[in-house]
């Protein structure tokens, strides 16, 4: 583990449209480490992933986020953007008429905070391109625009290469992909692994585990994390599924 | 029909100018007399027009006729709100000479703030303000004039067309537009001035786009402009006109009538951009006709007055004719674009296309407004119309009036209209990757427009973009 953790969130509530949905979250990621949060449908993932990125619908009722130390709770997506956070769209937009290599040129000056020069811009792009295996033509298409579920993952995964952020939240990044393209999408993540560089992966199934190996693995039932442990637990979730966790909580909710 | 080459280099007393830019050119006629006219219209007014420009009286009689027509043409009811125009309160004939004597101080802070903002050159600021500044560079205009004058194409404004080549002025002026069409046109029948003419010989390809700035001087750049544009069979010809820096006017109306005629398997692109100023009413004409396998193409580019109403149109008079109409318009604060698009199918096996983007912020108005016709006969005809409005808070307005005459059922019309905000999502998805809220809906809007933009020459393109990004700032709350 990092000497001082990057990514702190404390006791977090999230509320959407009045509604309650996060409950009090505690989770640590540092750089250099892949946390993984799964949960059944319902439990609050994308709302966590949403809320974390700072998306103006959802309500922050209480906790607090912290980045290497700062308090961001209140600070706009772009502001925690170029602080070198990154959101991994589960939906990822379509902009139309916004070119691909004409959007990533402009987010990389955002981040940056400076401007990068055509000839540099055009050898980092290449260059992640190739390692992603995406299609040179992909960089003069419009953002997203009629791009498969598969080309629209990779194309987040490409975005999140570029960027470079130091903490990455996924959401559901293996949502909607085929076993091929599920493999490409993890062997791009697993590229991008390293001591500069934590993950927070939220996911619904263990598959993608199976390709992207975590260090931690948490366990998100009713807004709350109910469980935290190993890769190991992953596995066990494979097995049993939710049901126990969510047994729990009627329990709890009986006592 | 024999052109007289010599002709048109025989305007010897033509100054040219070019900015420094390299694409805004224009020259000045020193002979011109010194007049100023009171304001107000008359069949006198129409008389000393005529006669100061020394026209023949076939010209005259038509001018009249317009006048006549003016007259008896009620003011538009539908489109925007015309009840503050007052006819009585325009100057209808200005010489360049007194244009000039504006100085630089009365051009409103606004304006001058957006030359610095996009970069305007100071020499062409004063131009564009119609401060009256000259240009030189014989050299650039030469070339191009000896290039276009070896392959036969007249290019020239139309009072030295009137001059010059007053039997092809004369065969075509009014056929496609006549001077009863409409209140506008028929004032710009009685008042015209300036504008362009262009003629393209059977199978010549004009290579550079002809760009308006080119022979204008600051009287044809005026209000009541005259443009008439003929493609003999087989030729080609991207005629340009305007500007995305702000044109200030200190007339409050523009009301320009352009006649386009398309000849078999001739080929003409018409690209307009026009930015005026926010006290303008810019009502203008446009009408085209294609003949067997011809293709019209109209790209207007609306971002500017306080009015416009404009619709330009494309008759396919013959099979195989092909009609196309991109428009973008973006009213802002005290801004209504009534804009659209006008195609009449006449012959079987005609195709047509209209694309119309509109943006409106601040409160400003947007309307698109287009006829598809199908006469009886004009089978397998197709036409597909898509309008698509943005609309950037919830102040602003777009409406969408699109009319259909489909009088022959073995045809195929497409039609598809859509409105959209710029999304939360949308944004939180370009902010979530370190853009700020203002860089991302500018991004949003650019590609919006971008199917049209595209087409735009480059030099406009880049500009437009600018221009954008210049009308998005201080839109976000």
């Amino acid at each position: 583990m990092a000497d001082t953790p990057t990514f702190v969130i404390e006791d977090l509530h999230v509320a959407i449209d009045g509604k309650q949905i996060l409950k009090g979250v505690d989770l640590t990621v540092s750089k250099g480490e892949v946390h993984a949060l799964m949960g059944p449908n319902g439990s609050g993932k994308s709302t966590l992933a949403n809320a974390l990125m700072g998306h103006p619908r959802y309500t922050i009722t209480g906790g607090r986020i912290l980045y290497k130390g700062d308090d961001i709770t209140g600070l706009t997506p772009d502001d925690r953007a170029r602080r070198g956070m990154f959101l991994a769209f589960q939906y990822p937009l379509e902009i139309p008429g916004v070119k691909v290599r004409q959007f990533l040129r402009l987010a990389l000056k955002s981040v940056r905070g400076q401007d990068v020069k055509v000839s540099e811009f055009r050898k980092l792009l290449n260059e992640k391109m190739q390692q992603l295996e995406v299609d040179p033509v992909f960089a003069e298409r419009y953002l997203n625009e009629g791009f498969s579920g598969g080309e629209k993952k990779r194309n987040e995964v490409l975005q999140m290469a570029i960027l470079q952020p130091e903490i990455a939240i996924m959401d559901e990044t293996d949502s909607g992909l085929d076993i091929d393209a599920l493999k490409v999408v993890s062997q791009g993540i697993n590229a991008l692994r390293g001591p500069d560089l934590g993950i927070l992966l939220i996911t619904h199934y263990q598959r993608m585990l199976n390709y992207i190996t975590p260090d931690f693995v948490h366990v998100l039932v009713d807004g709350r994390v109910v469980k935290s442990g190993g890769k190991e637990l992953a596995l066990e979730l494979e097995e049993r599924g939710y049901e126990q966790f969510e047994q729990e909580k009627v329990l709890e909710a009986v006592s | 029909m024999t052109i007289q080459l010599e002709k048109v280099e025989a305007a010897k007393k033509e100054q040219l100018a070019v900015s420094s830019l390299g694409y805004q050119f224009g020259f000045h006629d020193e002979d011109a007399p010194k007049v100023s006219f009171d304001k107000g219209l008359s069949e006198d007014t129409v008389r000393r027009i005529s006669e100061i420009k020394g026209e023949p009286k076939w010209m005259l009689d038509f001018r009249l006729r317009g006048y006549k027509q003016f007259l008896r043409k009620p003011v538009p009811t539908w489109g925007g709100d015309l009840s503050t125009l007052d006819f009585q309160d325009i100057h209808y004939f200005v010489k360049a000479s007194d244009q000039q004597e504006r100085s630089w101080e009365d051009v409103p802070e606004y304006i001058k703030d957006t030359f610095d903002k996009l970069g305007i050159p100071e020499a062409e600021k004063k131009f564009l303000a119609g401060v009256g500044a000259q240009y030189d560079s014989e050299v650039v205009y030469h070339n191009i004039r000896e290039d276009l004058a070896k392959q036969g194409v007249i290019f020239c404004d139309t009072d030295t067309a009137v001059r010059e080549h007053p039997e092809l002025v004369q065969q075509y002026i009014g056929t496609i537009i006549p001077p009863g069409d409409n209140k506008f046109a028929a004032l710009n029948t009685a008042v015209w001035s300036g504008g362009s003419f262009v003629y393209v010989p059977e199978g010549v390809h004009v290579e550079i786009p002809l760009q308006a700035y080119f022979r204008i001087n600051a009287e044809s750049m005026g209000q009541f402009e005259r443009t008439i544009i003929i493609a003999e069979p087989n030729s080609f010809v991207h005629y340009v006109e305007g500007c995305t820096a702000p044109m200030y006017s200190s007339e409050s109306l523009h009301s320009a009538v352009v006649e386009i005629i398309v000849k078999e398997g001739a080929r003409v692109r018409y690209t307009t951009i026009q930015n005026w100023a926010n006290n303008v009413y810019n009502l203008v004409t446009k009408r085209a006709v294609a003949y067997k396998n011809a293709t019209m193409e109209w790209i207007d580019g609306n971002l500017g007055s306080k009015l416009t109403m404009k619709y330009p149109a494309v008759y396919l008079m013959e099979p195989g004719a092909h009609g196309e109409i991109l428009s973008v318009a973006m009213a802002t604060t005290g801004m209504h674009q009534d804009a659209g698009a006008k195609v009449v199918h006449v012959a079987p096996d005609t195709t047509s296309v209209i694309n119309s983007k509109s943006i409106s912020r601040g409160g400003g108005r947007t309307s698109y407004r287009g006829l598809v016709k199908v006469y009886p006969g004009a089978e397998r005809s197709k036409s597909k119309v898509r309008c698509d409005a943005l609309l950037l808070d919830e102040d602003s307005r777009s409406d969408t009036y699109p009319y259909m005459e489909i009088e022959d059922e073995r045809v195929q019309i497409e039609h598809e209209a859509t409105v959209s905000k710029i999304g939360e999502e949308q944004l939180f998805y370009l902010m979530s990757r370190g853009l700020t809220e203002s860089e991302a809906s500018t991004m949003i809007v650019n590609g919006f427009v971008e199917p049209i933009v595209k087409e735009l020459p480059m030099e406009y393109a880049v500009e437009m973009n600018r221009l954008i990004q210049l009308q998005m700032e201080g839109a976000i709350g």
